[in-house]
């Protein structure tokens, strides 16, 4: 008899909704079923008001589904009190967003070392190493300020990775980068997430990023509320 | 989250909000410093007023004030109430109950330098602490009690410039009027060594000198009387403005205040000395009292400023908060970082309070050293110093409580997303 085969990610029937300034009931997510493989990179499709940063904020456990699962390395995070969420995201998830999210008065290796922090602990080594690696070695003092947008989204990802995550989510990571830099940072970030055994799930609009991917979910398709987006009361 | 992480956010928050970090740490370190400084400066007044190296246990002078003969007598201040006929010194000198009697007459001065005229026992018999006398340095002697002779204190030899060999006429009054001069010259024979005590901003000479000094009339018998040069002045027409004593016991006190403040209606007799001060501050109590609320409000102000200064940070933090919430900080340890950020502003300013307090103590210490002689001791212990720094950071954290929970509450998802 063989045992059921714990999945490395899984949502399924995941519904939210939020409460418009009007009164009305706004459902912004409404997701039947996405699974995800370890090591997997996977595309999201996904267009503005189709849920995308709504979904990977319930991912991560950032907000709470209003029904639903969603499991992850074979625990449902929708089941998890919030500090429950917030250490399995701080040692299970890294998270690299659009506009990097870096804090200002950190410097590139501070802004690492910060990921670290709520994890297993600083690691100033492993820090400086994968600054290193993302060829940030000669930057690590620099504050975001000071940094080109190509060099925050290398510390970003240096930060994202610190944890040794088995899951990164990227929301529109190369949205603010032009063309050349996006596809530089594009592929860094599936090397990294390759060579450091991380599935990526990566949220983007832009057909070249998701041209770049072997599997390409489409949000708008799996997502009905995105598909009606009509107030439900 | 380990300490490293907090101390991590919270410098470089402190670093980041420089100029109203600066700005609240000096104002928590003024409150702080004030509150140590008034209660540190009234503890040690009191001591020093009221435990200072004096030497004697009574004053006996002529009727009326307690504390007004102790202030011009003890700590060379006020007006003398009065004079006192040299036969009542005589008298006093010889009972049973006293074991050393040293007169005193005062009236003139030298630049606001009060001098006393008094006998060379001071200096022979006189023990102002135990096994210590009031000595003239080296180089120095006590005055011929027969001579125009001085020995000076040393503040005087410092503020003055007066020397040993050094010449002065003395001023008529206890207040410095140049017009006043008299035209009698003294020599400084010696100097006192610091007894950092009123003692220290006297001028002694003889007394025979504040007899037969030019103005001066004697009026013990009643009636005026000018010494004459070269003859000897009769007892009874001598006075003088105090008798400084000695007791044998504590029991000595209790009859010579029966003999003299119960039944007697010719002298007063102050006596302890440290209760008659002790009484004038407790009747200034509310001076202090008024002082260390001020002291306190400030505090409370500066308490209000660590709130405000923080909490007017919270908006612009959010998206900070938010993140770090991404990274996998609880909600706690978002509200422990402000806790301890607020904390730690109230921490550093107890840290500059101390600057503040040793300024305020400086300025306070020279004032009342000028004034009356007395010192205080900057690096004197009191334990406002551990419990207001300590007490004034347990403030600051609870002044961090309101701006932590709006910390605590910030929504993560809607400040992470993209700003522009």
């Amino acid at each position: 008899m063989t045992r059921p085969t714990v999945p490395f990610f899984e949502l399924q029937g995941v519904e939210k909704s939020y409460r418009s300034p009007d009164g009305t009931i706004q459902r912004v997510l409404d997701i039947p079923e996405l699974t995800l493989d370890a090591n997997e990179q996977v595309a999201l499709r996904g267009g503005s008001g189709t849920g995308k940063t709504t979904l990977l904020n319930a991912i991560a456990g950032l907000l709470t589904v209003d029904a639903g699962r969603i499991v992850v390395l074979g625990q449902d995070v929708t089941r998890m009190s919030e500090s429950q969420r917030d250490r399995f995201r701080a040692d299970n998830i890294g998270y690299v967003f659009q506009t990097f999210n870096l804090l200002q008065g950190y410097t590139a290796l501070d802004n690492v070392l910060l990921g670290m922090m709520f994890g297993p602990g600083p690691d100033r080594d492993l820090a400086r190493s994968l600054l290193d690696e993302l060829g940030m070695g000669d930057r690590m003092d620099y504050r975001p300020g000071q940094l080109s947008i190509g060099q925050q989204q290398r510390v970003a990802l240096a930060r994202a990775l610190a944890n040794r995550p088995k899951l990164v989510l990227a929301d529109e990571p190369t949205g603010n980068l032009d063309a050349r830099t996006a596809g530089d940072a594009l592929a860094l970030i599936r090397r990294m997430c390759a060579e450091h055994g991380a599935a990526l799930l990566l949220v983007s609009h832009d057909q070249g990023v998701l041209a770049e991917f072997d599997r390409v979910v489409a949000l708008d398709e799996i997502n009905r509320a995105a598909a009606s987006a009509e107030p439900t009361s | 989250m380990n300490v490293r992480g907090i101390i991590l956010i919270v410098g470089r928050s402190l670093r980041q909000h420089l100029l109203s970090t600066i700005i609240t740490v000096l104002s928590v370190a003024l409150g702080i410093g004030l509150v140590m400084s008034v209660f540190n400066l009234s503890e040690q007044s009191r001591k020093a007023f009221t435990g200072g190296p004096v030497g004697f246990d009574a004053v006996l002078g002529a009727r009326g004030s307690q504390l007004q003969l102790v202030l011009n007598t003890v700590f060379h201040l006020e007006t003398s109430p009065g004079n006192l006929p040299w036969k009542t010194y005589d008298e006093v000198r010889r009972h049973p109950a006293v074991d050393l009697a040293i007169p005193y007459a005062v009236g003139d001065n030298y630049r606001g330098y009060r001098i006393v005229g008094t006998t060379s026992e001071l200096f022979t018999k006189l023990e102002i602490q135990e096994g210590k006398r009031l000595t003239p340095m080296k180089g120095g002697r006590i005055f011929d009690d027969g001579l125009r002779e001085a020995v000076i204190g040393q503040t005087v030899a410092l503020k003055s410039g007066l020397r040993v060999g050094s010449t002065f006429s003395p001023y008529h009054g206890v207040f410095y009027d140049p017009k006043q001069q008299h035209d009698e010259e003294y020599v400084v024979v010696g100097i006192t060594e610091s007894t950092n005590s009123p003692s220290d901003r006297v001028i002694w000479i003889p007394i025979d000198g504040i007899f037969r000094m030019g103005k001066h009339v004697l009026r013990g018998s009643g009636k005026q009387y000018v010494a004459k040069k070269g003859e000897a002045i009769p007892d009874e027409h001598k006075e003088v403005s105090a008798v400084m004593l000695k007791l044998k016991d504590a029991s000595a006190g209790f009859m010579l205040d029966q003999t003299i403040n119960r039944q007697g209606k010719v002298a007063t007799l102050a006596w302890p000395i440290d209760r008659v001060v002790a009484e004038l501050f407790d009747k200034m109590g509310w001076v202090t009292d008024v002082l260390r609320l001020v002291a306190y409000l400030v505090v409370v102000v500066a308490a209000g400023s660590i709130l405000a200064s923080l909490y007017n940070t919270m908006n612009e933090r959010r998206r900070e908060f938010a993140i770090l919430r991404a990274l996998g900080a609880s909600k706690s340890t978002v509200f422990n970082v402000i806790v301890v950020e607020s904390a730690a502003i109230a921490a550093l300013g107890g840290i500059v309070g101390y600057v503040v307090y040793f300024a305020i103590l400086g300025g306070a210490a020279a004032i009342v050293k000028e004034q009356t002689g007395v010192v205080i001791d900057l690096f004197a212990y009191h334990p406002a110093l551990v419990y207001a720094p300590l007490g004034m950071t347990l403030l600051g954290a609870l002044a961090g409580l309101l701006p932590a929970f709006k910390a605590y509450s910030t929504d993560v998802a809607s400040n992470l997303l993209p700003t522009s």
